[in-house]
């Protein structure tokens, strides 16, 4: 069973059709990218996966997304307990203005994950080692979460997901504000972590899609124009568009 | 030409703001030389900490801890209602209404603190004063209590119009973070709305309470004016600030009476000061968190 399996989907703003009739089946514990060109729908297709768009006022949704063989857009859905299990890291750091420690402790705590502080401090710490803040940030855990700079800022938007023990970690273009040395750092951690996550990424880089996925997805004008092998997309895409979008014919 | 004319502007604006520092500070040496004046003839100890005002009878006796608790009293009741009204309002104005709710809610709040401060006086001395005197079976209803409701009352729409604008400017990023993160509407709301605005939050109870503490002519025309110690909340009481403006006209210019209000406005002062620098700190010590 593919872990997320996203079905006949559509989604409008108001009367704008954002996504067309999407079908994609995404693998388990493999980093699947999204591009496409600025305005064609991939952030607004990756904000579908955990509902994160219900909060703009006039969006409708047509269509299923499967979470492990369950339709997040049922009913009965605990859309708070879905947003847990599908962590997000959006494109500009943020943050919460509160002290390093307490953002990393915030989703244990809203989630009730753990309450004593010993356990809370054992989780904060495992998470900020996996993201290779700990080393630095260790000392200076409760200083406002603001004095970072914007990679470290994006580290710990990491480790604050991952705190939570997501199974799926979607990341919304998250080195658009990053310099290239911190982006290639972001780059290896993800490819750590994708031994023990199923991940997706939006990206308007390709050079960054073809370096870290394994599969991905070209959107063109709120289709899914192609989805295959990395190498397969950049080396013979079956669609023209795609051959053109990867040769830069376009962007 | 336009080199000239940049000068004169810079000219102008210069003298207007050395005009308004000194403006304050010529208030402020005034206030100083008179309330001073009269601590020489009178202990500052005695005089903050003496039950009895009786400023007119043939041994003067200045003691302005009555004044001072009726202020206080009145005060801090007002915050009790004021605070939390005010910063819930603000929380559901803009966070929780639907949009048409929230637009008249809004009008509403601005119209209210447009009331003039005399009207809410007269109108709350035919409708609260009567209304604690028989639910709470007093023998009058002018007390620090009924002062309380009112002055809270006049305090509602500053503390929501400014907190209102400290939360709605919370970056939409927070509370997306962490919703996505699984926290449910209200955690969101308590977690980080409200701690990212707190600052705003408390600067708008400050200046609440600023607007309280100077009020003067609805708190005379309903705390009752007497000046002795209040047992309870529902006694009648009197504030520092009204005691200035009733007895002021009848003083004898330099004479120690005359002094003495001048003191009280400067206890009042420091009153402030305190008040304000305790914010300032809290404000402070909350930015680099
Ligand atoms: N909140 C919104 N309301 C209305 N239209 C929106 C909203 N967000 C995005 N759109 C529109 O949906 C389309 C897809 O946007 P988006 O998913 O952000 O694209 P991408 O991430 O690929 O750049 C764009 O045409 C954009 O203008
Ligand atoms: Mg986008």
């Amino acid at each position: 069973m593919p872990k997320i399996e996203i079905k006949n989907f559509n989604l409008y703003y108001g009367n704008f059709h954002a996504l067309k009739d999407i079908s994609i089946s995404i693998e388990e514990k493999r980093i699947t990218a999204m591009i496409g060109p600025s305005g064609c729908g991939k952030s607004t297709l990756l904000r579908s996966i955990n509902r994160i768009n219900d909060t703009i006022e006039g969006v409708k949704t047509v269509g299923e997304i499967n979470i492990e063989g369950i339709n997040v857009y049922k009913n009965n859905i605990d859309v708070d307990f879905l947003r847990r299990n599908v962590g997000m890291v959006f494109q500009r750091p943020n943050p919460f203005p509160i002290s390093i420690y307490e953002n990393v402790a915030f989703g244990l705590r809203v989630n009730r994950i753990a309450s004593s502080k010993e356990i809370i401090d054992e989780k904060v710490e495992k998470s900020l080692k996996s993201v290779l803040l700990w080393d630095n940030m260790k000392g200076k855990l409760h200083k406002s979460a603001l004095t970072l700079t914007l990679e470290q800022q994006q580290r710990l938007c990491i480790a604050r997901v991952i705190a939570v023990a997501p199974n799926i970690i979607l990341l919304d273009e998250p080195c658009s504000s990053l310099d290239p040395v911190a982006t290639r750092k972001i780059e290896e951690l993800m490819m750590q972590l994708k031994d023990n996550y199923t991940i997706v990424i939006v990206t308007h880089n390709m050079q960054q899609a073809a370096r870290i996925s394994q599969d991905t997805a070209f959107m063109l004008l709120g289709k899914l124009i192609e989805f295959s092998k990395t190498d397969e997309i950049f080396t013979n895409p079956s669609e023209k568009e795609t051959d053109d979008y990867v040769s830069g014919r376009f962007g | 030409m336009r080199k000239f004319l940049d000068y004169i502007i810079e000219t102008v604006i210069f003298i207007c703001g050395m005009l308004s520092i000194i403006f304050v500070v010529l208030i402020f040496s005034f206030l100083l030389k008179e309330g001073l004046s009269f601590f020489k003839d009178f202990s500052f100890i005695k005089f903050i900490t003496n039950q009895f005002w009786y400023p007119n009878s043939k041994v003067p006796s200045f003691g302005i801890l009555p004044l001072i608790c009726g202020s206080v009293l009145v005060t801090l009741g007002a915050c009790l209602i004021a605070v939390p009204i005010g910063v819930m309002s603000a929380l559901f104005i803009s966070e929780i209404a639907p949009k048409g709710v929230r637009d008249i809610l809004k009008s509403l709040v601005e119209l209210m603190a447009a009331i003039p401060s005399v009207v809410i006086g007269f109108v709350g001395m035919v409708t609260i004063v009567p209304l604690v005197k028989n639910i709470f079976n007093l023998p009058t209803g002018l007390s620090a209590f009924s002062g309380s409701i009112m002055l809270g009352f006049m305090a509602v729409p500053t503390i929501v119009t400014i907190s209102e604008d400290a939360i709605r400017s919370v970056p939409w990023q927070y509370k997306e973070g962490a919703l996505a993160l699984g926290a449910t509407n209200w955690q969101t709301l308590r977690r980080i709305v409200l701690k990212a605005a707190m600052p705003g939050i408390i600067a708008a109870i400050m200046l609440g309470i600023g607007r309280v503490i100077g009020e003067t002519m609805a708190v005379m025309m309903i705390t009752g004016n007497a000046a002795h110690v209040p047992h309870s909340i529902f006694d009648p009481v009197r504030t520092m600030t009204s005691t200035i403006a009733t007895e002021m006209g009848e003083t004898v210019r330099g004479g120690m009476h005359y002094k003495s209000l001048f003191a009280i406005g400067l206890v009042l002062f420091l009153i402030t000061f305190i008040v304000n620098f305790i914010a300032d700190l809290f404000l402070g010590k909350n930015k680099n968190l």
